[in-house]
């Protein structure tokens, strides 16, 4: 047996992928080779490290070395110095934001430390494409466990008394959600993973899905033992191309070593697993419009009940979860109920994975223990706000969320909790806002997006989004009148309680809660047509100050003549001119026009 | 039956299992508004117009959708339902065209009531509408998508009832549109110009195409002779786009109303129907006896027609070469009875009045000029007469009951019923087993073929032979029973399909709105009509003895081949 004496590894999820690391990849071996390396350092491609906006991504093991932006050209001195001399090349490391410390360790980088890596605890560890990875690290015993030394209601028992929530959205108690399907009589029945992630910026499952797909796929096997179903389908959106293959290449891996398909372990237990691509529709995310889309119908919701678990997927008794939740169930049938539900809150169990972006340092992929606060979150493990801006809002949930203003960052969070204050966990998608956010233009944008994501069905979805929409785009124009904030608190709360789906019904979310925590600047941007964060451009108005120089070049740049002025002397902007479109704040070399 | 007690607005009701809460609520006295509701399809709950309160339910649901439950409490009389309901009419509003007072449905639009029951009296959302060009390039209907509120009703006829799937949902969000594969118009697709989706449309964004000017031009231009023919279930169907209550047979007034209203000469289809039934008759004898192409079709419905060209075309030489009564009437009134007036058939302007959107499209076949000339200039539907005689300022119900013209207007009772399903069929036995027996039959009334049911078989004894009938009507029927035929699985000899559910009494011109109970009221009252007959068998209508006599030689003759009968041809589309 060869001796590796240390491994390289290479993140090749879609983001490090994108930012060139097949290129460094390739220098890698080529530099290793030309060293005489190769037969002592192993090159592994891995899952997502869900710091996605440092990559490319190389650890050096065994030290464990974190190198970030890594280009083909910095192979060479990080082979001859690191690899050749055991010397780190610090200039790669990371920089903390605050400190501007370099750090060398994985585990020390503020972003991991806080963070309890469960769900996603392989993904950049393992290679994602060899089963024999996964089964190294203790992948498929759960499955074993639960096939050989579980009942199947010992299985959903477990599930319950771990306290699990669905991690897609609603967070409906995972365990009662396999007893709903395990009680529904019927020979037939199916399991079903919904990897349709949607949500604007949410990118966990996909990371998942590329980094740990057997952990998906053991999952799912356990729910299909526990519910009495012989078929599962992962509903991936065809957006998701590595992950669709790595899926593909996992499910084949499974089969051949018997750990799906017939008599699994010895056992009576059969399952299959195919894949439906789903065309993208973020509709196809609710559970009964996906459920349609794999019918090849139209993907469009229907009213429950009947649900899923009584008549599901071709009218079958049907479980459907998304990939974090079937991401947590080896770990609870492996390490037990009590064990998981010692993490989180009293209602809220276990984990959780949320997307950090924004106006923050560091943006990606973050695993929390339930119950931790919001300023943890984004000042900790993210880094706090970038080019040292003020802190505005959060945006969690995705276009079903709300905004929490900074009076809620010490609250700490939960399904319930979320709730309770407008917003809601959904997908964790976090969205972070600085002081040069216009909370009306936020509402703006989740709205407009679930309004051209409508499935048309319903009336209050389709119209009143849209009439939503249009007075929201009117009052970031200036031309919002009094009783615009109160039609939009009227017609948003209509929505709510008539909407046919989810989707529809929480629609109005993002404006209900900017309209709670930020009134004040709709009424700025209505009353005294002014946008306090200067980002609503029909609103700036442009000044130049005594900076001026009288260069000319903003006269010039004008497309309306609006600016008047000698050369060498000081140049006026006439409001009633300008077209308020930003031409002359952008070229002036000496910063002299100010917004707002 | 398993039921459940519940209560809605304080009262118990005890209904089947299976209802939906709105049904609970129709059960206990409560109207409850909807839109995308339709007592014959498939609940949708998409429009939420329907909302109501349940107990322990976070949210409204739609009622039309939402099963009973053992103890359920519901409110459907609250504030916050009303308001409810009112914010989702007033969004579609919102969209729809402010052009009521002149639209095509004022007063029969089911938008507008629930606007006025709910008292909408401000608009409160103004801005963008949605914008389409219409679809008007195929002579029955025309498509306003402007209009379209998008309940479905006209994707689930097409699909559920029809099984032809012309429609579907397209796009998203505020784009989302009902449109026909790749927005094409009607003419691009194999829609079969049936109706059926104008008759389930709650507002005007699919109606029939309007041919009443036109007609009324005709009436006043002093140089032409302008004759009507009325198809049977018109008679029945009529008095209700007048005010009148469903069932009523108002064949008496509605020819006086036609000749107020300036025609000529007020024919009768029921003529035609019997002229029919002694070619398809001598067609299906002629087969049976020399072993051709069985089961013979019929080929009245012109809808059906359009299917099978547009979906079986293999199986056309199964459709009796018998032109539809419409059809032969057509040929004859610019023949024989120009001839017997002494009137130029240039001069003549031949009008129908039909249950019917496809027979628009019938009239203008190219097959359709036997007489030289276009046999049928204009079709009328049910719903056009209605509105002619509303402009003319004619009060229907007091008209005083008159003829039908000679002739053409002279009619058996095996005529009129052919506007119901099964009524083809009984017209057919009453003649060919009195043909093929030369007895007279001690009772007509063959029991065996009526109903409503949308496939009904049959072996009626004629003398010797025992004949195998079924009775077809839905496309959605017509399509498993060509399968059958397809696959040689199909043992009868006579097959009658139409279109339309109950055939053209319910068709696609018919006044609306059609429920399972105006369904029945206006079978009952073709069949009271056949009852009231003097003569009840087309073989004995003297004017059709007349007609072979004098001038058109036998059934299935030289002559008659040359006008009464025609052929059919594969449609491609698109």
């Amino acid at each position: 047996m060869q001796h590796t004496r240390a491994h390289v590894l290479i993140c090749a999820g879609t983001g490090c992928t994108s930012s060139g690391a097949k290129k460094v990849e390739a220098a890698f071996q080529t530099e290793l080779a030309k060293q005489g390396l190769q037969d002592e350092v192993k090159v592994v491609e891995t899952g997502c490290h869900g710091f996605c906006e440092m990559g490319p991504l190389v650890i050096v093991y065994p030290e464990g070395v974190f190198y970030c932006r890594m280009q083909p050209e910095d192979v060479a001195e990080v082979v001859e110095s690191h690899l050749l001399k055991g010397r780190i090349v610090k200039r790669l490391l990371y920089q903390e934001p605050i400190s501007m410390e370099r750090i060398p360790s994985y585990k020390d980088i503020s972003f991991y430390k806080k963070q309890m890596r469960y769900v996603l605890g392989n993904c950049g560890h393992i290679n994602p494409e060899l089963i024999e990875e996964y089964i190294a690290v203790g992948g498929y015993e759960a499955l074993g466990k639960a096939l050989t030394t579980m009942t199947p209601q010992g299985v959903i028992d477990e599930m319950k008394k771990s306290g699990l929530r669905g991690r897609g959205g609603g967070g409906f108690p995972t365990g009662m959600k396999w007893q709903f399907a395990s009680n529904s009589p019927g020979s037939k029945k199916y399991v079903i993973c919904n990897a349709d992630e949607g949500d604007p910026g949410a990118f966990m499952d996909r990371s998942v899905l590329e980094g740990d797909p057997h952990r998906i796929i053991e999952g799912m096997a356990i729910c299909g033992y526990a519910i009495g179903a012989d078929e599962g389908y992962i509903y991936c959106r065809a957006e998701y191309p590595l992950a669709i293959k790595r899926l593909k290449i996992a499910i084949r891996q499974a089969e051949e070593m018997g750990l799906l398909g017939t008599n699994i372990f010895g056992s009576e237990f059969n399952f299959k697993l195919k894949i439906k691509e789903g065309a993208g529709a973020f509709v196809c995310g609710e559970e009964t419009a996906l459920m349609a889309s794999i019918e090849g119908k139209r993907g469009m919701p229907r009213p429950r009940p009947p649900f899923p678990a009584v008549a599901g997927l071709w009218g079958k008794p049907t479980n459907i979860n998304n990939v974090e939740t079937f991401a947590n169930v080896p770990q609870i049938i492996q390490k037990g109920a009590d064990w998981y539900a010692s993490i989180g809150t009293e209602k809220s169990k276990g984990t959780k994975v949320f997307a950090l972006t924004g106006k923050i340092n560091n943006t990606g992929l973050a695993e929390v223990p339930i119950g931790i606060t919001m300023r943890e979150i984004i000042y900790d493990i993210g880094g706090g706000i970038s080019d040292n801006k003020k802190f505005k809002a959060v945006q969690i949930g995705g276009p079903s969320g709300g905004c929490l203003p900074e009076e809620l960052l010490d609250m700490p969070i939960d399904y319930d909790s979320l709730l309770a204050v407008g917003a809601m966990m959904g997908s964790g998608g976090l969205v972070v806002m600085d002081e040069t956010t216009c909370m009306v233009d936020v509402a703006k944008f989740f709205l407009n997006f679930t309004q051209s994501e409508s499935c048309g069905k319903c009336t209050p979805c389709r119209e009143g989004t849209k009439r939503m929409l249009e007075i929201l785009t009117r009052i970031t124009e200036g031309e919002g009148k009094e009783g615009d904030i109160e039609l939009l608190e009227d017609l948003g709360a209509q929505i709510k309680d008539t909407a046919l789906c989810g989707l529809g019904q929480s629609a109005p979310n993002p404006v209900l809660s900017t309209l709670r925590y930020f009134r004040h600047e709709y009424e700025a941007h209505i009353r005294d047509k002014r946008c306090p964060a200067g980002a609503c451009s029909k609103l700036a108005a442009y000044r130049i100050t005594e900076l001026c120089k009288g260069c000319g070049l903003c006269k010039k740049v004008c497309p309306v003549g609006a600016i008047t002025g000698e050369v060498k002397g000081q140049h006026v902007i006439d409001p009633e001119v300008c077209i308020k479109c930003g031409a002359c704040f952008t070229k002036c070399p000496f910063k002299a026009i100010v917004k707002g | 039956m398993e039921t459940v007690t519940l209560t809605v607005d304080g009262k118990q009701v005890t209904v089947p299992a299976s209802a939906s809460v709105l049904e609970a609520c129709k059960a206990a006295g409560i109207k409850i508004p909807s839109l995308c509701y339709h007592p014959e399809l498939r609940a949708e709950g998409a429009c939420r117009v329907c909302v109501v309160e349940i107990e322990g339910v976070r949210a409204l649901p739609a009622s039309c959708v939402y099963p009973v439950a053992e103890g359920m409490k519901v409110k459907t009389n609250t504030q916050r339902v009303r308001k409810a309901r009112k914010t989702v009419v007033e969004l579609l509003l919102a969209n729809h065209p402010d052009d009521c007072l002149s639209c095509q449905r004022n007063l029969n639009c089911e938008l507008q009531t629930i606007a006025s029951d709910l008292g909408i009296r401000e608009k409160r959302f103004p801005g963008e509408k949605k914008k389409h060009p219409l679809d008007a390039n195929n002579p029955s209907l025309v498509r306003d998508q402007e209009k379209c509120i998008l309940c479905g009703r006209c994707v689930r006829a097409c699909t559920e009832r029809q099984g032809v799937n012309i429609y579907s949902f397209a796009n998203r969000g505020f784009d989302t549109t009902v449109v026909p594969a790749f927005n094409q118009g009607l003419d691009q697709v194999p829609c079969t110009y049936c109706g059926q989706c104008s008759s389930v449309c709650p507002t005007a964004a699919i109606v029939e195409k309007d041919d009443t000017d036109l007609v009324f031009a005709a009436i006043n231009d002093p140089t032409k002779h302008v004759i009507v023919q009325t198809a049977p279930s018109v008679r029945v169907a009529l008095g209700e786009a007048l005010g009148m209550k469903p069932g009523e047979a108002v064949t008496g007034q509605m020819v006086a109303a036609l000749r107020r209203l300036g025609f000529d000469r007020v024919f009768d289809t029921d003529f035609s129907a019997d002229l029919t039934i002694m070619e398809e008759g001598a067609e299906l004898i002629h087969r049976i006896q020399t072993g051709g192409v069985l089961p013979q079709i019929t080929s009245c419905s012109p809808g059906w027609v359009n299917f099978i060209e547009l979906l079986y075309p293999d199986l056309l030489p199964h459709l009796s070469t018998a032109k539809s009564p419409q059809q032969m009437f057509g040929a004859v009134v610019k023949t024989y009875y120009a001839e017997k007036a002494g009137i130029d058939p240039k001069d003549i302007v031949s009008v129908s009045v039909m249950p019917c959107t496809a027979k628009k499209a019938e009239a203008i076949r190219p097959e359709m000029r036997d007489s030289g000339y276009q046999d049928v200039d204009y079709v009328l539907t049910t719903r056009e007469l209605g509105r002619m005689i509303r402009e003319a300022g004619i009060e229907f119900a007091q008209l005083p009951a008159e003829e039908f013209d000679a002739p053409m207007g002279i009619s058996t009772g095996a005529g009129v019923i052919f506007g119901s399903t099964g009524g083809v069929m009984e017209a057919a036995l009453r003649t060919v087993a009195e043909v093929l027996t030369g007895k007279e039959l001690g009772c007509i009334e063959f029991q065996a073929v009526r109903g409503l049911q949308t496939m009904r078989e049959a072996t009626v004894q004629v003398g010797d032979l025992p004949v195998k009938v079924a009775i077809v009507n839905t496309l959605k029927e017509a399509r498993n029973m060509m399968e059958r035929v397809r696959k040689g699985e199909a043992d009868y000899h006579f097959i009658e399909i139409m279109a339309c559910p109950g055939g053209c009494i319910s068709g696609g011109g018919q006044p609306v709105p059609v429920n399972p109970d105006i369904r029945k009221a206006r079978q009952a009252a073709i069949y009271e009509c056949d009852r009231d007959a003097v003569l009840r068998k087309s073989h004995d209508n003297p004017a059709i003895k007349e007609l072979y006599d004098t001038w058109l030689g036998k059934p299935m003759g030289e002559k008659a081949h040359h006008l009464l009968h025609t052929h059919y041809h594969p449609q491609t589309r698109g």
